[in-house]
């Protein structure tokens, strides 16, 4: 190496508890290149880019920025040494204005005013308060308030993941010119297409350990991937699944009827039917009213119009509890909107069970256990640390808000994007339980921001754009370019015949 | 960083470990220190009677940490307990004058039921903060108690005998009281451990959200966790008052604070979710010995009390920092 590196960490050691987090990481920076951490789920990257960052502290290990020994203390201190993260959930104070939260951090406001255009968001009034603003949109502002104070070293965790397209485009032209103006960026992605677009190198971490520093070229993605999961692995290309053998004959009501659903001004109008056995996909630009169907569906927020019917009988659902009685399961996007977090991993599982007045009394331990240990095992969660989910991967607890409902044995499942911000052999895992759910006769509704996710685990996509649905795809046609053209309204080349389609009669899509 | 690669867990943090993986333990030894230096500083206190004594006067505050624990594991509190006590003991002991003593048993804890089911509709129905709710409703039982006393100031009061035996009475020197406590204790034990209602007060304090969308009804849970406290604290009112003989007023409100204090110290965290009732119970048992200690401390009033905040604070923040392995 000839430049010296800007962030040098060596040997850095983490442990909670029994767990260790970091055995032996590193991670080396030069000026102006465009860093990947890459890492299966729980490999450490969290931890890593956290000890970085100043918010948690190593037990061992050195630091050096710029050829010197930096002792990180707090976020403060890493600002200070010019290293800037922006995590994966928004960082803005909620009940705060945007311009509060700028002074807050001594951000400038004109080079802020002037990136956050440059992002993509060309009328962001700085007085909304931050509540008020889209989840995709904060994470770009929250980009836009560390690009303002040109940190040296900026640290993007999982920066693209439920970003809509065209602001993930904006995002990575940004991050690319970065490198080019000498600055570095450590990139932490699961999405290949991203990290070969964008980095000059990976650093990739397996169990806490720095397993190897690679130049990417073409062709790397094997030998990262290789690395990350410590064998090798055939590289799944799924081929588009075969349309569906669903919607058998006999099986004439559908599991779920959805009619001219409304919700405020976000849902207006959405209609489509759900049929036991079959996976369907929900696929939406952010903020399309994706949000909304799904709550009303869990019985979380009542619609303001519209029929929602169960195995044909119309329900009103008042409160989830109503949704679960009629076999319903909600999985939300965000784990800790599901999880308890302080609670052991079979509590968090066998926590609907208890839900039901009738159920308060003693619990059959033995019961319970066996039924907690079948849904763990058919998830294959890694339970080393489930005396509290809070010390489990990302993944694990993502395994774990949906093993709930396979131990509740629920019929139908609404996933919300579960795979966003895992790793790959857990998104895996999820697509064959989904597949597997959908085989046993349950049926599942999925929404996932990653459009090639679609043509894996569905059997028919609708598509939903400014709260209507603009389109219901087969399978066979749902690759990306296609999904991609609906979610933004644009319509079919070809109207083909879509069988199952439900809602026949808004042929003529409104477009906004 | 620091730069010292160590291979061997320093024995420091194998200790901090295994304190959090059994918390109970850093407590009883604290318990087993203060009951030395007791010992130290007055020798031959710690004796049978003693003992027995410190364990009469543990078990009111005990149940009543027990309403705390429970409350503040969904993230409450019931600073109503007081209130409560001292109500089913004043209406006890002036009921039974006319009455049956388990017909006055039974008037006395209706204002128990009452208070408790507005505790619960207000926080779990209309979302008061269970602060302010159980502060209200303290305040408006003690109203009606004042009123109330007018109406019976003519018959005067009295405390059945049987209760005067199980609040004072020793068997082969050991507290009648505990024939009360010990089922309290292990059904409110069994509770939280073994039943579904049990785990739902831990799931409501840990994260409401999550509970609703396993289907979770708010309300139900906490309209029965207050209408539960509150019975317990009425029971506790009349173990009390066998064990003060003298109906006053205020009769209980001095251990409201320290029963708050209990749970604390027994681990239960205030923001909910976390913590259980056998900690309490030794947070109880610490509490006493405290009080005990302070007193044979000749010391003026103010200073015992400056002392006993100290001490409180100082355990409190320790503890939590024993046994939350960060």
């Amino acid at each position: 190496m000839t430049t010296n590196p800007l962030l040098d960490a060596t040997g850095v050691v983490k442990t909670y508890g029994a767990v260790v987090a970091l055995r032996n990481a590193s991670l080396s920076v030069l000026p102006g290149e465009v860093h990947a951490l890459m890492g299966a789920n729980g490999a450490g990257k969290s931890t890593l880019v956290k000890i970085l960052t100043g918010a948690i502290r190593a037990d061992a290990g050195h630091i050096l920025i710029r050829g010197e020994t930096r002792d990180v203390r707090s976020p403060a201190d890493a600002r200070r040494a010019g290293l800037l993260p922006v995590y994966q959930e928004p960082s803005l104070i909620p009940d705060l204005d945007v311009a509060s939260n700028l002074r807050l951090t001594d951000t400038p406001v004109e080079p802020f005013r002037a990136w956050v255009r440059e992002l993509g968001i060309p009328d962001l009034d700085i007085r909304d308060t931050a509540r008020d603003i889209p989840l995709a949109v904060l994470r770009v502002l929250d980009l836009a308030r560390a690009l303002a104070v040109e940190p040296d070293v900026l640290l993007l965790d999982e920066m693209t993941a439920a970003l809509p397209a065209n602001l993930a485009e904006k995002v990575l032209e940004v991050v690319r010119r970065q490198g080019d103006s000498g600055r570095s960026v450590i990139f932490i992605s699961h999405r290949f297409v991203e990290i070969s677009a964008l980095c000059d190198r990976a650093t990739v971490l397996r169990d806490g350990e720095t397993v190897g520093v690679v130049d990417i070229e073409p062709g790397v993605e094997e030998r990262i991937v290789e690395m990350m999961l410590g064998a090798k692995i055939e590289k799944t290309r799924v081929a588009a699944r075969q349309a569906s053998q669903v919607a058998s004959p006999g099986d004439s009501r559908p599991r779920l009827g959805v009619a001219n659903l409304r919700v405020g001004s976000k849902l207006n109008d959405v209609s489509f039917d759900l049929v036991n056995g079959e996976v369907a996909g929900v696929v939406a630009l952010e903020g399309q009213g994706q949000d909304e169907l799904f709550a009303a569906l869990a019985g979380s927020i009542r619609p303001s119009g519209g029929t929602i019917e169960v195995d044909g009988k119309p329900v009103k659902f008042a409160h989830p509890a109503d949704a679960i009685r009629a076999g319903i399961a909600y999985v939300p996007g965000d784990r800790t909107e599901a999880l308890t977090m302080q609670r052991s991993v079979r509590e968090n599982i066998a926590l609907p069970f208890s839900a039901a007045l009738r159920n308060w009394g003693p619990i059959s331990m033995a019961q319970e256990r066996s039924r907690v240990v079948s849904a763990i095992e058919r998830l294959q969660i890694d339970t080393r640390a489930q005396r509290e989910v809070q010390r489990l991967s990302g993944g694990n607890q993502q395994k774990v808000t949906i093993a709930r409902w396979i131990a509740a044995e629920a019929q139908t499942i609404l996933c919300f994007d579960p795979t966003r911000g895992i790793d790959v052999g857990t998104k895996q895992e999820i697509y064959k339980l989904l597949r597997e759910l959908a085989d046993q006769g349950k049926s599942v509704l999925f929404y996932t921001s990653e459009l090639e996710e679609v043509q894996r685990v569905c059997d028919r996509v609708i598509v939903i754009f400014g709260g209507r649905v603009v389109d219901v795809f087969p399978v066979e046609l749902a690759d990306e370019p296609a999904l991609m053209r609906a979610a933004y309204g644009l319509p079919r080349g070809a109207k083909v015949d879509v069988g199952i389609l439900a809602d026949i009669h808004s042929s003529p899509v409104a477009k906004p | 960083m620091s730069t010292t690669a160590i291979q061997p867990v320093p024995f420091g943090r194998r200790l901090k470990r295994f304190m959090a993986d059994r918390p109970l333990i850093p407590l009883i030894i604290l318990l087993v220190i203060l009951v030395v230096v007791l010992q130290i500083l007055r020798p031959g206190i710690v004796n049978e009677r003693w003992l027995a004594n410190t364990v009469k006067f543990a078990i009111p505050l005990a149940i009543l940490a027990g309403c705390q624990t429970m409350t503040m594991l969904t993230g409450g509190i019931d600073l109503s307990v007081g209130t409560v006590a001292t109500m089913s003991a004043f209406i006890m002991a002036t009921q039974v004058v006319n009455h049956d003593p388990a017909v006055a048993i039974l008037i006395a804890l209706v204002p128990a039921v009452l208070i408790g089911l507005v505790n619960g509709i207000g926080v779990g129905v209309f979302r008061v903060h269970p602060l302010i709710m159980t502060l209200g409703t303290s305040l408006i039982g003690t109203g009606c108690l004042q009123v109330y006393q007018r109406t019976v100031i003519a018959s005067g009061a009295k405390i059945p005998p049987f209760l005067a035996w199980l609040g004072t009475g020793l068997t082969y020197g050991v507290p009648n009281a505990l024939l009360l406590f010990v089922p309290i204790a292990v059904l409110i034990v069994f509770t939280l451990n073994r039943t579904g209602f049990g785990r739902l007060l831990y799931a409501v304090g840990d994260n409401e959200g999550a509970a609703r969308l396993s289907g979770v009804r708010y309300w139900q849970v906490i309209s029965a966790l207050y209408v539960i406290s509150s019975v317990l604290a009425g029971i506790t009112g009349l173990l009390y008052i066998g064990l003060i003989k003298a109906p006053s007023l205020s009769l209980a409100e001095p251990l409201v604070l320290p029963s708050v204090a209990a749970a604390v110290i027994g681990g239960t965290s205030i923001f909910g979710g976390r913590g259980g009732y056998t900690g309490t119970i030794i947070g109880a048992l610490i509490l006493t010995v405290l009080t005990t200690l302070l007193t044979i401390l000749h010391m003026p009033e103010g200073a015992r009390r400056i002392l006993f905040g100290l001490i409180v604070l100082f355990v409190t923040a320790a503890y939590l920092r024993i046994i939350e392995d960060r």
